[in-house]
């Protein structure tokens, strides 16, 4: 995904001679490209990523489109507090992008694990909160969340993750992408997780289950409209995502369930559990650990709709 | 145009009255603060920048950020004067639904960032520095801190990198008034000494009386570096400065004068 950034936004620079890009000391030749073809709109602002903050705010004031580019851990933690009154506060319009989010840099520790950035950034005024699932998710993403008035975080895998989609979809931030259709279940993925929850929608099926599957890339402004659907028509409501279970799309599809009262479908929140993953791995033993196999996710499942 | 340095004194000592008396009033603090960096924030905005309502929305304007922003009195009494905004508001500062609140607010005629939180200023000042090198403009962008805030690692991060990027139409003045909110800066952490840090961190780096509104006024119009170097004037302030019972005095850190505390204060200003 990362390599997929990379192209998008030179392309789009292209077109916005305001798009500006910094890197926290990360990408090494990964923007070669675009520093030579745009040198004066790349700037490697260092391993300092609350200034890198502050400076996409004072780009942003002065009249440029920033794009602020690291692991995703560190853009959202240790800046945590210039978003919050950089970019929130006035609302400006800078993109971040936090690359390996989830359990992307499995491998480098949990110092590089983000699985609480969705539930820290999610309770920001002015803040969308972005988790295309595949390179092309990315770069519809990438396009429309440099046309918003406001800040927004797309946090995304970092490299080989699955293509689900052929080509560019129609993306409109706040909408869903409806992959599979069913009554029964519907899965609500955000993130990188989506192939595995088309595998667990397919086995439910070889059940006679109906599954719908949607690709939530937008957790915040939830699609509220599809929720209102889907908790009316479906039985179980599932939501999928390499994140914590407090806080990401299944707290905020639980939250907007409590405020809901109409919606009769039951929820299962499917997400990493509420630990620090101490244990060395690649990312797909992490997700293991985790339960976010396709065969540990279709358990979890079956498990809550034969109850 | 630049105002006389008579004229500039006049103006630093209205200023100072209204920061006196809006704080009397609302009950709020920060008195200290406030009156430590008066004749930074008048050279400012009477030095000769383009610091002006005409130019709210140009993006050729100036820049200053009051990164302390919890000298919002001082800063609110210069835009009033300015005519940012009616100079009434101020009947309303930190009243239930004023834009003018303890500390500055983004979408206040005047403002654009969010500071009270400290180290946020001076990278918001890269940033506006950077953008104006890119698109050509040749303004300033100039950033007022404190010596307290020096103690934020952002206010570091970002001075190693503004003379990287060689942005020598960026100014920091720092309102080196010796005093924390609970102790003397240079005791809380080793501050001292101060200029030499920012020389050595690759700024050009000057000394200048905090209080002499005429260098202030001379540095801030200085040619920028011929070597690329951005400016720090490392301003000698005393807190609480022009009332001769507040100077030096860090009660007035979070001290409300009293009624006959204003008026004595203000007795000391003349002539207004």
């Amino acid at each position: 995904m990362r390599n997929a950034f990379a192209d998008e936004i030179t392309a789009l620079a292209e077109c916005d001679p305001r798009i500006v890009l910094l890197s926290g000391d990360i990408g090494n030749r990964l923007f070669n490209d675009f520093k030579e073809r745009y040198p004066t709109r790349f700037y490697n602002t260092g391993v300092a990523e609350a200034d890198m903050i502050g400076i996409a705010a004072g780009l942003a004031l002065g009249g440029l489109k920033p794009v602020v580019y690291t692991i995703a851990s560190f853009a959202v933690y240790r800046a945590y507090e210039q978003i919050r009154v950089d970019l929130c506060y006035p609302s400006l319009p800078v993109v971040i992008v936090g690359v390996g989010a989830g359990l992307g840099y499995a491998s480098n520790g949990p110092t590089h694990h983000s699985c609480e950035d969705v539930a820290v950034l999610r309770a920001l005024p002015n803040m969308s909160v972005l988790a295309p699932a595949d390179a092309w998710e990315l770069r519809s993403l990438l396009g429309a969340a440099l046309q918003l008035s406001g800040p927004a975080y797309m946090r995304i895998g970092k490299k080989g993750e699955p293509l689900v989609h052929e080509a560019r979809p129609a993306i409109q931030i706040g909408e869903a992408l409806q992959l599979r259709t069913g009554n029964d279940i519907a899965i609500l993925c955000s993130g990188t997780l989506l192939p595995q929850a088309l595998d667990v929608a397919g086995e439910m099926e070889s059940s006679g289950i109906r599954t719908a599957v949607f690709s939530v890339h937008t957790i915040k402004p939830l699609d509220e409209l599809l929720l209102g659907r889907l908790f009316r028509d479906a039985k179980l409501v599932v939501t999928i995502e390499e994140h914590s279970r407090i806080g990401g799309l299944g707290g905020a599809v639980a939250e907007w369930k409590v405020d809901h009262r109409e919606a009769n479908a039951r929820l299962l929140r499917i997400g990493v559990p509420d630990q620090i993953l101490h244990h060395s791995g690649e990312q797909e033993h992490a997700r293991e650990m985790c339960g976010l196999t396709v065969e540990k996710m279709t358990s979890a499942i079956r498990l809550v709709w034969s109850a | 145009m630049t105002a006389s340095v008579d004229e500039l004194q006049l103006i630093a000592r209205r200023i100072r009255k209204t920061v006196l008396e809006l704080s009397h009033r609302a009950g709020t603090p920060h008195l200290g603060s406030s009156l430590s960096c008066v004749e930074l924030i008048t050279a400012a905005y009477w030095g000769g920048s383009k610091l002006d309502p005409t130019f709210v929305t140009d993006l050729n304007r100036d820049r200053f950020i009051l990164s302390k922003g919890h000298a919002a009195t001082t800063l609110y009494a210069a835009l009033a004067m300015k005519g940012f905004f009616p100079e009434s508001w101020l009947e309303d500062y930190a009243k239930p639904g004023s834009p003018l609140g303890e500390h500055p607010s983004p979408g206040t005629p005047g403002i654009d960032v969010a500071t009270g939180s400290l180290g946020h200023g001076l990278p918001i000042g890269i940033g506006l520095a950077i953008a104006s090198r890119i698109q050509g403009r040749n303004n300033r962008v100039c950033i007022l801190m404190s010596d307290g805030e020096c103690n934020e690692g952002s206010v570091w991060e970002a001075a190693l990198f503004a003379p990287a990027q060689r942005l020598n139409r960026l100014t920091v003045m720092i309102d080196y008034n010796k005093w924390q909110a609970t102790g003397r800066s240079d005791e809380v952490t080793a501050l001292a000494p101060l200029r030499e840090k920012w020389s050595a961190f690759g700024w050009r780096a000057v000394e200048v009386d905090g209080h002499d509104v005429a260098m202030l006024v001379h540095w801030l119009n200085a040619p920028p570096d011929p070597e690329g170097r951005p400016t720090v004037l490392v301003a000698h302030t005393v807190k609480g400065k022009g009332v001769s019972f507040m100077e030096d005095d860090n009660n007035w850190h979070y001290r409300i004068p009293s009624s006959s505390e204003l008026a004595r204060a203000l007795a000391e200003l003349q002539p207004l």
